[in-house]
């Protein structure tokens, strides 16, 4: 049962890859690639990996919801309705996509994977926290919130409405 | 789906889901136009026997996905809520980080507005899509807060443990705030009462303009169970879940999230749709350093 839904998602994460470069309209390219990042995301609950499956639910559907109204804002046709093609400069980037996939494929072949030892833990996404962070918990979580404020803050000074387009007579507003 | 799925709860989580939905539409016409409990059973027969409009040169199937992607989102973001308190609680998926898996479920609305006012190929159907992103993407903030804040007061991720965390007093009680900041934000991810600038009439029904015959149906019931699954989040989350005396812990469940439904419901008749490019400023200025402040007095008490 694990197996089929493994190889179902996996072939669909890589079936909807294929699809962003196929189909001929940004919008549909965004969400084709919004359903591969799902596809992972399935593969890794089944994986057990809960937190990080959910996360990337979550968060590749609001990055790519993001991603839709930046690409589709910096398109070369007005507003992105005509239909366009999803590829440029066909041969270097076939030659350099075929070439990293086969550096990667290799790079999965040849490694010597270790065997695993002991047992899985009991929370792996908190494990796994651990062995990357380590003693460096506090500084990361201080930078998490350092680039909180920073995004906050830098949209709080780029919304276009500032205090003196408000409309004249309100609270704060210019004369 | 782990161990122990009961799946006598995964046939009845959406006849529950649909009759908390009704229940909503129900009392949505009785607060606002007075109209019997038939009146949205007889728009529904309307809609689903009319004929589908089309736009020219409309992307049909992305906006099927986005129709179709709202009542979907509203059922597995249902899953992970327990009926009766405690970390056993029965439910349909029992998974350990289950508050992320609803904010994700939540998140999910704003693809399927964008879609289908994208879809449409028609000006205001595309602007009320954009102004759910920008409307989801400022509350999103004061709402994860609010949901960290309960999940920082039980230590854990689950629905059944933060109820079950509850035993001497809600967390409605201790962290005031972060419910309120919940409530209000929960209105904004659902579009619905004074947060439904998206769909609104100052641009001709916004996202949902184009949509017509089952399409709407669909897309306003799955707007519906949206509101509904909010309200049943906010009984593990700030009411103490299952709790109660007497009654059992699935009786005291239901009765909350009807409570808290119509609450919700009573706010649509009740305040004016706010225009959200103003608003925006309260949600980045006000809402946000609230709900972080919340936070921080509950770490402070959960550390101590």
């Amino acid at each position: 049962m694990q197996t089929v839904v493994f190889w179902v998602l996996a072939v669909a994460a890589v079936g909807f890859g294929v699809a962003v470069f196929v189909v001929d309209s940004m919008a549909r390219a965004t969400f084709a690639l919004l359903a591969s990042f799902l596809c992972v995301g399935g593969e890794l609950l089944l994986l057990d990996l809960n937190y990080l499956g959910v996360l990337v639910v979550l968060m590749m559907i609001m990055e790519m919801l993001v991603m839709a109204v930046f690409m589709i804002m910096y398109m070369m046709n007005p507003g992105g309705l005509m239909p366009m093609t999803m590829v440029h400069n066909r041969r270097a980037a076939l030659t350099i996509s075929i070439a990293v996939f086969a550096a990667m494929a290799a790079g999965v072949l040849l490694t010597p994977w270790p065997h695993r030892r002991g047992a899985v833990p009991h929370d792996p996404a908190f494990s796994l926290g651990e062995a990357i962070m380590g003693p460096k918990m506090l500084v990361m979580m201080v930078i998490g919130i350092a680039i909180l404020a920073t995004m906050i803050g830098s949209v709080v000074l780029a919304t276009d409405r500032g205090r003196y387009d408000r409309p004249p007579g309100r609270d704060g507003g210019a004369a | 789906m782990s161990d122990g799925a009961p799946v006598g709860a995964a046939v009845a989580l959406p006849l529950v889901l649909a009759g908390l939905a009704y229940s909503a539409a129900v009392m949505d016409a009785a607060f606002r136009t007075g109209d019997g409990p038939a009146a949205p059973l007889r728009e529904s027969v309307l809609l689903l026997l009319r004929q589908r409009r089309r736009t020219l040169a409309s992307d049909v199937p992305l906006v099927r996905i986005g129709v179709i992607s709202l009542p979907v989102a509203a059922l597995l973001a249902a899953a992970v809520i327990p009926l009766d308190g405690g970390p056993g609680g029965s439910r349909v998926w029992n998974l350990p980080v289950s508050v992320v898996w609803f904010n994700a479920m939540e998140v999910v609305a704003w693809a399927s507005l964008w879609l289908a006012g994208w879809g449409a190929n028609s000006a205001f159907p595309l602007v009320g899509g954009y102004r759910f992103l920008a409307q989801g993407l400022a509350y999103e903030l004061p709402h994860m807060f609010a949901l960290i804040t309960a999940s920082l007061g039980a230590g854990s991720l689950d629905f059944g443990a933060i109820a079950a965390a509850q035993d001497e007093v809600w967390f409605a009680v201790w962290m005031p705030v972060a419910f309120a900041v919940y409530l209000l934000s929960a209105l904004a991810m659902a579009f619905w009462g004074p947060m439904e600038h998206p769909v609104a009439d100052d641009l001709g029904g916004g996202a949902a303009a184009e949509l017509s015959g089952p399409d709407r149906l669909l897309f306003f019931a799955g707007r519906l169970a949206l509101v509904a699954v909010a309200a049943a989040a906010a009984v593990p989350l700030f009411l103490g879940g299952g709790a109660g005396p007497w009654l059992p812990g699935w009786a005291w469940t239901l009765i909350k999230t009807v409570a808290v439904l119509a609450l919700l419901v009573w706010l649509r008749g009740r305040w004016p749709v706010i225009r959200m490019d103003r608003f925006m400023t309260a949600a980045w200025a006000v809402l946000i350093p609230a709900a972080l402040l919340q936070a921080l007095v509950v770490g402070v008490v959960v550390l101590d």
